[in-house]
């Protein structure tokens, strides 16, 4: 205790002699970053004894601690800040010296320790040895600005346009400068265009109203969000009455840039909306085609459905539990496991239950739901009533991002890409593989084929078994979306249902229709009605829908029809 | 042997209905008469909460009366009735929570707690007349029956039968629970309404109005069959009872199927808010979690193990179901699923009528 006390006095008082701190860091930092980015080279022990005056240092100190380690230039600033920024930075309680630890991740028995300034190991320790270096917002914003200066030179183009982006949001003199050496140098046009509109930005406060205008049509329909907070800024009238900008053509010339970016946001977030509404109607479709199998080809209602996939679900969560370092693959790898998990228990259901019952619908829907409720009992028993952790891979985590006001998921973009493969898949097998042949031969006239020499018996498993593998792969894709627990399949066993009979019952393509237009309308209802409401309102649409034609959106024609 | 004191009316003169009102009248004398008169110590008497219990599960058999009444006389298969139910009950609890006046938690004289925590200025409209008992009467009738009219009308019309109509049945309570979780819908949203004080002045926590609810229930059911067998004797009765059989050759023969339909699904749809007109009193809660699809699903479960088309039967069926899931959910909670899940199937596969079909009374229609 005493020992830290001590250091933190003398840490004090070194900060008390440097005068305008955080000032003197900034100025420090723009002439070896703008001017000499080698020149100012520190060696290694030099470097280390810098960081670890962050130990004792206040927030304030801190700040400039940070700044002078960014005037060093040492090939290892980035990591230490980029560790600082993470919460990655600790000091080790026994000798005070501060290390960058490799993982905090919760959980971790031993950290790893690095070197601050070699990234060397530096061996591990228990967490409970160590004491993190804390920060708070003005400091982290001050080292994400100091980071991207620093990456503001990065080869990676990808990089630089980051670093830029993040810079754009404080701009001062010393950024300014840089990014003007910058401009002169950038080869790439998207980050050539970012530095341009940061450089815009600035000119918006020349006094000239001329390089004002040029710079107000320059940043027409430009989407980053700091490019319209100054424009709106411009056509705002301040408290005596005039406008913030005196120019009148400045005005109309941001008032009509803030229209063309408004329109250019506008297309944008509608083709958000419709993104969104694809990717919910592709959930939509992947959880209805099993049961357009079961109850559209062969008349099961099949109330168990959500049941089956909440197995593929927990298929999934085994799968991860039997391959924990290849969580990658691990999706890939459960997609068959949960279809043959799913596949087996719905044959088990058929040839148990339901074989029994053809022909009586509304009894096998009384049946079916009790075998749900076994199901979820089952799961309750064995893996316990609490919600399961599914990791999601790294591959699926991030996004695809357009521009500034248009940016896709990846877990959305590979949830429709998935549904689209097993919609494709289902509709393969049906038309042109032998059993797909019989499955409808038996669903037109099972009389006839079994005449025909077709074994209905096998054929009415293996299309139950489909049908209940397919719930088990949508419970694969339902894991990244929703929470694994034994109720995951009741909340979506009426929206499935809807999705069929709505699409039209025994037509793949009306499933596939149905669910898309059911999830795209939804997300159009969400903004003017909530999320509930609209929900709500799809409903009471959908049994109007059904009033009017009541065999969906593409009925059946045909003999076939007559008997459903 | 002759009974010439007593002459029962013609459609429930048949052996099976004789004994089930019976025993319907001993039950309700026996209970609250265990229940208030034999003190305490005796091993005869009945708890106030076993007063309760028995009163909740015929309410629940009241409901599962009105299901059988349409399954298993006119072939529609409601999986939405428990919205009915739910609907009846929240008639119900309005006329309670106005009942409680000042001594609410905010002790406002009219808003009922939940609006005043949300800030509420003034009543919304549709609460106004709860305060009168009449009208919560004649409301717990017109909402489940006017919704009933509404869909039925629509639905009937438009000759949407079997499955379909049992798939937007369930739509309709599962529209009808997400929007009666909304608070701003003005019920309380999901946690509906508790804290009741008192009915027609009588303090719910007491014995004696505990009992007379439970009699209140017993009396209602017994009306209800008797309402639902005058029914069926009737020519109406044998109409439905042909559209169960052949709804296209009835059709044929020129009868407009769809308004014996529709009359008779609006009937059954009235009974059902009933008896959540009188579950909310004695359960002491009415909230969103009513109208969830499972519970509809049940009810269905309800009749078809007491035996589908009996009437009686789907009674016994609630009373026996609900007893066992009370038992196991006391005694063995792990295993409650897996025998109602087993019920289920059992029930489906091996004994299609029901368990009536073991007993040996035949009812006359069935």
């Amino acid at each position: 205790m005493g020992g830290s006390r001590s250091r933190r006095a003398t840490v004090a008082g070194r900060a008390a002699r440097v005068p305008g701190g955080r000032r003197l860091a900034w100025l420090l930092l723009a002439a070896c970053l703008a001017a000499h980015p080698a020149a100012a080279q520190t060696g290694d022990d030099e470097f280390r004894t810098l960081v670890g005056e962050l130990a004792g240092a206040n927030l304030r100190q801190k700040e400039e601690i940070a700044g002078r380690l960014l005037a060093t230039g040492h090939g290892g600033v980035r990591d230490v800040l980029t560790a600082l920024l993470e919460d990655r930075l600790f000091e080790r309680e026994d000798d005070g010296r501060v290390f960058v630890v490799e993982s905090n991740e919760e959980g971790l028995a031993t950290f790893q320790l690095l070197d601050p300034a070699t990234l060397a190991d530096a061996g591990t320790i228990a967490p409970d040895r160590l004491d993190r270096i804390i920060t708070n917002n003005r400091l982290r914003r001050f080292l994400r600005t100091g980071i991207a200066r620093f990456d503001s030179s990065s080869p990676d183009a990808g990089v630089r346009l980051e670093a830029v982006r993040e810079l754009l949001r404080s701009l001062d003199d010393a950024t300014l400068d840089l990014l003007r050496e910058r401009a002169a140098v950038e080869t790439d046009p998207d980050v050539a265009f970012e530095i341009e509109t940061a450089l815009s930005v600035e000119a918006l406060d020349d006094p000239d109203p001329g390089v004002r205008l040029a710079a107000v049509e320059r940043l027409s329909g430009r989407l980053n969000p700091v490019v319209h907070n100054r424009l709106s800024a411009l056509v705002r009238t301040t408290d005596d009455g005039g406008f913030a900008e005196p120019d009148e053509a400045v005005r109309a010339a941001a008032t009509d840039a803030l229209w063309q970016i408004d329109s250019r946001r506008n297309v944008y977030s509608v083709l958000e909306t419709v993104a969104f509404g694809l990717s919910l109607g592709s959930v939509l479709v992947l959880v209805a085609i099993g049961l357009a199998i079961t109850f559209g080809v062969m008349g099961v209602i099949n109330m168990a459905h959500g049941e089956l996939m909440m197995l593929g679900a927990y298929t999934t969560y085994v799968v991860q539990l039997w391959m924990p370092d290849h969580i990658g693959v691990s999706l890939l790898v459960a997609v068959p496991a949960a279809f043959v998990v799913a596949g087996s228990a719905g044959v088990l259901i058929e040839r148990t239950v339901i074989r029994f019952l053809y022909g009586r619908p509304l009894e096998t829907l009384l049946a079916t739901f009790g075998v749900s409720l076994v199901l979820q009992q089952l799961v309750r028993t064995v893996f316990s009533a609490n919600n399961r952790a599914v990791t999601t891979p790294a591959w699926m985590s991030g996004a695809l991002r357009f521009n500034e006001a248009f940016a896709l998921t990846y877990n959305r973009l590979y949830i429709v890409l998935f549904a689209l493969i097993v919609f494709a898949l289902v509709l393969a097998v049906m038309r042109y593989t032998r059993l797909g042949l019989d499955i409808r031969a038996v669903s037109q006239n099972r009389t006839m084929a079994r005449a025909m020499g077709v074994r209905t018996e096998w054929v009415d498993a293996m299309t139950f078994g489909l049908g209940a593998g397919i719930a088990g792969v949508a419970g694969v894709a339902l894991t990244q979306l929703t929470n694994v627990g034994p109720n995951l399949g009741q909340s979506y066993i009426v929206d499935s249902f809807m999705v069929v009979v709505f699409g039209g019952v025994g037509n793949l393509w009306g499933t596939l229709i149905g669910g898309m237009s059911l999830g795209i309308v939804n997300k159009l209802l969400e903004p003017f009605a909530g999320a509930v409401l609209g929900k709500i309102l799809v409903l009471v649409v959908l049994i109007l829908f059904i009033q009017r034609r009541p065999r969906g959106l593409f009925p059946q024609t045909g003999r076939a029809a007559e008997s459903v | 042997m002759k009974a010439p004191a007593l002459r029962l009316p013609a459609v429930i003169a048949d052996r099976a209905s004789v004994a089930f009102l019976a025993s319907l009248a001993v039950v309700a004398l026996v209970a609250p008469l265990l229940n208030l008169a034999v003190p305490e110590s005796s091993p005869l008497h009945l708890s106030s909460y076993a007063v309760g219990l028995i009163g909740k599960y015929l309410s629940y058999a009241l409901l599962a009366l009105a299901v059988d009444f349409i399954w298993g006389y006119c072939g529609i298969l409601s999986l939405g009735h428990a919205a009915f139910f739910a609907l009846g009950g929240y008639a119900m609890g309005m006329y309670l929570m106005r009942q409680i006046g000042t001594r609410g938690v905010y002790g406002h004289p009219v808003l009922p707690d939940f609006m005043v925590f949300l800030n509420w200025e003034e009543l919304p409209w549709f609460w106004y007349g709860f305060d009168q008992f009449w009208f919560a009467l004649v409301m717990v009738a017109l909402a489940p029956g006017a919704l009933a009219f509404v869909f039925g009308w629509l639905a009937f019309r438009s000759r949407v039968t079997g499955v379909y109509l049992s798939i937007i049945t369930q739509a309709l309570t599962y529209a009808l629970m997400l929007a009666f979780f909304r608070n701003d819908m003005g019920f309380g949203g999901n946690n509906g309404f508790t804290d009741f004080k008192d009915l027609l002045g009588f303090d719910l926590q007491s014995d004696a109005t505990r009992s007379a609810l439970l009699a209140a229930t017993a009396v209602a059911l017994g009306g209800a069959y008797w309402t639902c067998r005058a029914v069926l004797a009737s020519r109406a009765g044998r109409v439905l009872r042909a559209i169960r059989d052949a709804e296209s050759r009835t059709r044929f023969l020129g009868y407009r199927v769809q308004d014996y339909k529709l009359w008779v699904f609006v009937l059954s749809a009235v009974l059902a808010g009933v008896a959540g007109a009188l579950y909310v009193p004695q359960v002491g809660i009415i909230n969103p979690s009513e109208f969830e699809p499972i519970n509809s699903i049940e009810v269905v479960i309800w009749v078809a193990v007491g035996g589908r088309g009996t009437l009686w039967g789907a009674a016994a069926g609630a009373v026996l179901v609900n007893y066992a899931k009370t038992w196991f959910t006391g005694a063995l909670p792990d295993v409650w699923l897996y025998a109602l899940g087993a019920m289920f199937v059992g029930v489906t596969l091996f004994l299609p009528r029901g368990l009536a079909g073991l007993l040996p009374v035949r009812s006359r229609d069935a």
